[in-house]
């Protein structure tokens, strides 16, 4: 019972250690709490991706012309992204997620929560 | 009228000469759009009379905010085309902006570039949006400053020394994986816009994204710019300009004449050339080249938009 208590305490422990962790450093890839988009050459890499719900992801600029990452649905919009900027958006709620450049809209990618 | 043979033909009604990779200027002469060259503006007198007055200068993506090393200093390049413009002795009717006014919507941005454009003696300043005007999450920065001419909705039309001007909107409604799309509440109101106009009118259509496909994987195209055609078919004298892939590109089809405008803020790669269409950084001398600002870039280039201009 008592090592069950401690476990939970640990549990609980661990996972505001995350929070907080995510809440600071959101374009860490260090934790599979969070993910990572790189946007070069006009792509977005990976073009889809897979993460748990209430997961952040965070897309890195790395071209020299800006781009804007807007979801197909409008459930999330950066605003424009320059060079090195980064976004981020937290996944809640499990679904497909299609998002485009606004700026170069054939530059198309998915996130999938699960 | 001239003896050019080059401007007898109303199918031939308009030819430009790109000037300096700046400005394109346009002129109008016995009712027909002609070409005309600012450099000879500013100097030819002989050359002023014999195209006429000048109608409207088009200045094309200034990318205000922009900083890196393909132009460091864009609101230099901008203010030296407004200082040529400003010093043309005959100076057009209006100034056309054909979008990307600002790199990324910023307040800022907007303010500079405001800033900067009403230094203009030409104070009729028309203006359509490109995607780097509209990339505010709420896209209302651009609204804010230039909304009022089309009710906030972009697109609009205007009439001007017997020119009817339509001033179309083609990056607020993107589909992924698409082009840009003008969308049918636009084109309805475009075809209720030119019911009953006589066939006889000079049309200016100006876009920012370009109105055909020049280059579809960079998304350099409108998605449904061909139902353009059929309203505009009937004109005599058609000329669809844009800009967006800073170079020049023209076609011509039939009476229309589609002509993309370069920037005055740094160039873009030809269509495919490289990973994707970003800024073009040249050697240091190499940039006011393409830029255009040199008398043998301003020849040669007329040459070769006077030869496609031919039907």
């Amino acid at each position: 019972m008592g090592s069950r208590i401690l476990r939970t305490l640990l549990t609980v422990a661990g996972a505001s250690t995350l929070w907080l962790f995510l809440a600071h450093n959101p374009s860490s890839a260090a934790s599979p709490e969070s993910a990572q988009i790189v946007i070069r050459d006009f792509m977005f890499q990976p073009m889809s991706l897979t993460v748990k719900a209430g997961s952040t992801v965070t897309w890195t600029n790395a071209d020299d012309e800006p781009h804007a990452v807007v979801s197909d649905a409008n459930v999330f919009r950066s605003g424009a992204i320059d060079t090195n900027e980064t976004f981020s958006f937290k996944f809640e709620t499990p679904g497909t997620y299609h998002f485009s450049c606004s700026l170069h809209p054939r530059m198309v990618g998915t996130v999938v929560v699960q | 009228m001239s003896n050019e043979p080059l401007l007898q033909s109303r199918r031939n009604a308009l030819k430009c000469l790109a000037y300096g990779g700046a400005g394109t200027l346009f002129a109008l002469s016995g009712g027909v759009l002609t070409p005309f060259d600012l450099a000879i503006a500013a100097t030819d007198k002989s050359g002023r009379g014999k195209v006429g007055v000048p109608l409207f200068v088009q200045i094309s993506d200034t990318h205000i905010g922009f900083s890196k090393d393909a132009n460091p200093d864009v609101s230099g390049t901008l203010a030296r085309i407004i200082d040529l413009v400003n010093g043309m002795s005959e100076q057009p009717a209006l100034i056309i902006h054909t979008g990307d006014i600002t790199h990324l919507s910023k307040p800022a941005e907007f303010d500079v570039a405001q800033q900067l454009l009403s230094r203009l003696r030409v104070t009729e300043l028309h203006t359509v949006p490109g995607e780097h005007d509209t990339a505010d999450p709420a896209v209302t920065e651009y609204f804010s400053r230039f909304g009022k001419a089309s009710g906030n909705k972009g697109y609009y039309s205007f009439d001007h020394s017997g020119v009817h001007f339509i001033a179309l909107v083609n990056v607020l409604q993107f589909k992924p994986g698409g082009l840009g799309t003008l969308g049918p509440d636009q084109l309805a109101w475009l075809a209720d816009d030119l019911k009953g106009r006589s066939s006889s009118t000079p049309i200016v259509v100006f876009a920012h994204m370009p109105l055909w496909s020049i280059y579809e994987p960079w998304g350099w195209g409108t998605g449904d710019a061909d139902q353009l055609t059929p309203h505009l078919r009937r004109f005599g004298s058609v000329t669809v300009l844009n800009g967006h892939i800073h170079q020049i590109v023209q076609k011509v089809e039939g009476n229309m004449t589609f002509h993309t405008a370069r920037s005055t803020a740094y160039p873009q790669p030809a269509p495919g050339d490289g990973p994707g269409p970003g800024p073009l950084k040249l050697p240091a001398d190499q940039l006011p080249k393409a830029l255009g600002i040199t008398s043998a870039m301003t020849v040669k280039q007329s040459l070769a938009l006077t030869d496609t201009a031919i039907t």
